[in-house]
């Protein structure tokens, strides 16, 4: 079968593989009919995840048709069209019973600090990913879902990760009717959190970014305020001065390790790997955000360390929330929200790439070229 | 401070689905307000069915099994593989286990293009990243890269070469400071 292939940092390409193999009796083998490259894959694409082993398959957002499954699969059966959360789950451990899908404890025996997620390394699990013809899917009694008839395919793929995690940046940030919501960072997640930060009472949502052309997606899309950190000045007093000099009551952290904005986590945490990556966003969170705010971070970060200005979290009396998206928990309620046409998780896809090109694809999301917001791979 | 972008202010109302997911019970905690401790939670010490398979699997010492099911894909090899082995003699807790990680990882690359030369593949680097759609969309961007990389690797290999006459220079000013 074809698949993507990675080869070192910024290197990867696509290649004939084995077929994926039943490994256990509640796995199922997936055709993949629609797969994306999330802005997650770029920090295993630049090299900055400890563990990522040359020869893995990257992919982590898809859905296919069930072509195969294991003795003790019961809820899905071969033919069905299924959209596969990106976190591995077992449905079974203590934290899968309280509804964190995103921290299973039965699926990843190299790090405890993290659930197993498809294609994301050695240090989430060693599976391969969705960015090929065919995938293992673990699990599939608890994670696969079935796509609701009618459902368009671009709307199901964005249900595996986009929308669950920006919805979930969103709830973490507790908001309370009328709050102001910043968010940093106008990729796809960031982008969804703002529209959904509307979802749970929103006063004003404000999106910070230094892309032009997201910003203005942004602003269309997410019916929020957007502004180029590029422009603003200080962000954090741009964001006191447009809130009565008080800070945001939540702010979200949408961008992660490959941050921009400030040269010494740039180089120190991208360039020299002397950080888990650059904590820019994480660190204006807090600075930008009120006293006793929250702030949600769902960018992602390496395993290791981070500059962050812990103290200001504790003068100021700030709740940090953060986690994996707990997909399986949130499906649900987002299904009914695109089925009624509150979302509109597909109007966020630009590019359209045969697998086949799948270097192009990273190196066009990745470099940001020709506007893209959003690539989906079809195999 | 002066911003020059357009931001219509917009009556949140007129939103479609505005407010319908707010909660005023969404507490700072959740969903941790409804955790359990596992002594409160008895039947999440059942295991899934195990997988059972003959992959070299490298297992976190902050834990005391492996987990039920687990990835099978490119087990630890080689150099890196020895690397990895290592790593993991060490907690999720240290530089020790990271660090280490971080190097196989690189170690892993160069393993790669043996690899991948040994099986009579020349890796066309050009197109594994992604340079064809970099020339269509961003070319001065993609030229610029280019002609910095050949200066610096230009400007290595005269670093290097001026470094073999250094030494007959030294030697000759030497000689000449003893010739005085």
């Amino acid at each position: 079968m074809l698949a993507m292939d990675y080869r070192g940092p910024k290197r990867v390409r696509a290649v004939q593989k084995p077929m994926p193999e039943i490994k256990h009796p509640q796995d199922s083998i997936v055709k993949v009919l629609r797969t994306c490259i999330c802005g997650s894959d770029l920090h295993l694409y630049n090299g900055n995840v400890p563990d990522t082993r040359v020869g893995t398959t990257f992919g982590h957002e898809f859905v296919g048709e069930v072509v195969e499954v294991g003795s003790e699969v019961t809820k899905v059966k071969v033919g069905d069209r299924v959209l596969v959360p990106f976190n591995i789950a077992c449905g079974e451990c203590h934290f899968c019973r309280q509804g964190m899908f995103g921290n299973c404890h039965e699926s990843n025996t190299e790090a405890t600090a993290v659930g197993a997620i498809f294609g994301y390394s050695h240090t989430a699990g060693g599976y391969d990913g969705g960015q090929a013809e065919y995938a293992r899917v673990p699990y599939s009694n608890v994670g696969p879902t079935i796509i609701p008839e009618g459902m368009d395919l671009d709307d199901a793929v964005l249900l595996t990760d986009v929308v669950p995690t920006g919805y979930q940046a969103a709830e973490m940030a507790g908001i309370q009717t009328g709050d102001t919501v910043v968010v940093f960072g106008a990729g796809p997640v960031g982008i969804m959190a703002a529209r959904c930060a509307w979802l749970f009472g929103a006063g004003r949502v404000i999106i910070i970014d230094k892309e032009e052309y997201r910003l203005e997606f942004a602003r269309n899309y997410s019916y929020c305020e957007a502004y180029n950190f590029e422009e603003i000045g200080d962000p954090v007093v741009f964001i006191k001065k447009i809130t009565d000099w008080i800070g945001a009551d939540c702010v979200i952290d949408a961008v992660g390790a490959e941050a921009a904005g400030n040269a010494m986590q740039t180089i120190t945490g991208r360039k020299l790997l002397l950080q888990a990556g650059s904590a820019t966003a994480v660190h204006w969170a807090i600075n930008s955000v009120k006293k006793g705010g929250v702030v949600s971070i769902v960018g992602v970060y390496g395993p290791t360390d981070n500059l962050i200005p812990i103290g200001n979290v504790l003068n100021k009396g700030l709740t940090i929330r953060a986690n994996q998206a707990s997909v399986k928990r949130l499906l649900p309620r987002l299904i009914q929200h695109v089925q009624n046409g509150t979302l509109n998780p597909k109007g966020l896809i630009t590019h359209r790439i045969p697998l086949a090109e799948v270097a192009d694809g990273y190196r066009m999301f990745s470099a940001k070229l020709d506007n893209c917001i959003k690539p989906v791979l079809i195999p | 401070m002066e911003t020059n972008v357009i931001n219509t202010p917009i009556d949140p109302k007129q939103i479609p689905g505005w407010g319908v997911d707010a909660d005023p019970k969404n507490d700072p905690t959740y969903p941790m307000r409804t955790r359990m401790n596992v002594g409160q939670d008895p039947d999440s010490k059942h295991r899934p069915t195990l997988q059972h398979d003959d992959t070299e699997k490298l297992r976190s010492i902050e834990r005391p099994n492996v987990s039920a099911v687990y990835g099978t894909t490119v087990p630890p090899s080689g150099l890196s593989g020895m690397i990895r082995r290592v790593a993991f003699h060490y907690s999720e807790n240290r530089y020790r286990h990271w660090l280490p990680l971080v190097l196989a990882d690189r170690v892993n690359v160069v393993e790669g293009i043996i690899d991948d030369l040994i099986h009579g593949t020349v890796p066309n680097i050009y197109a594994e990243k992604g340079y064809p759609v970099e020339w269509k969309h961003n070319r001065t961007s993609l030229i610029l890269k280019l002609a910095t990389v050949a200066a610096l690797a230009a400007g290595t290999v005269v670093l290097l070469s001026s470094g073999d006459k250094k030494p007959a220079k030294r030697k000759g000013y030497q000689r000449g400071y003893n010739a005085l």
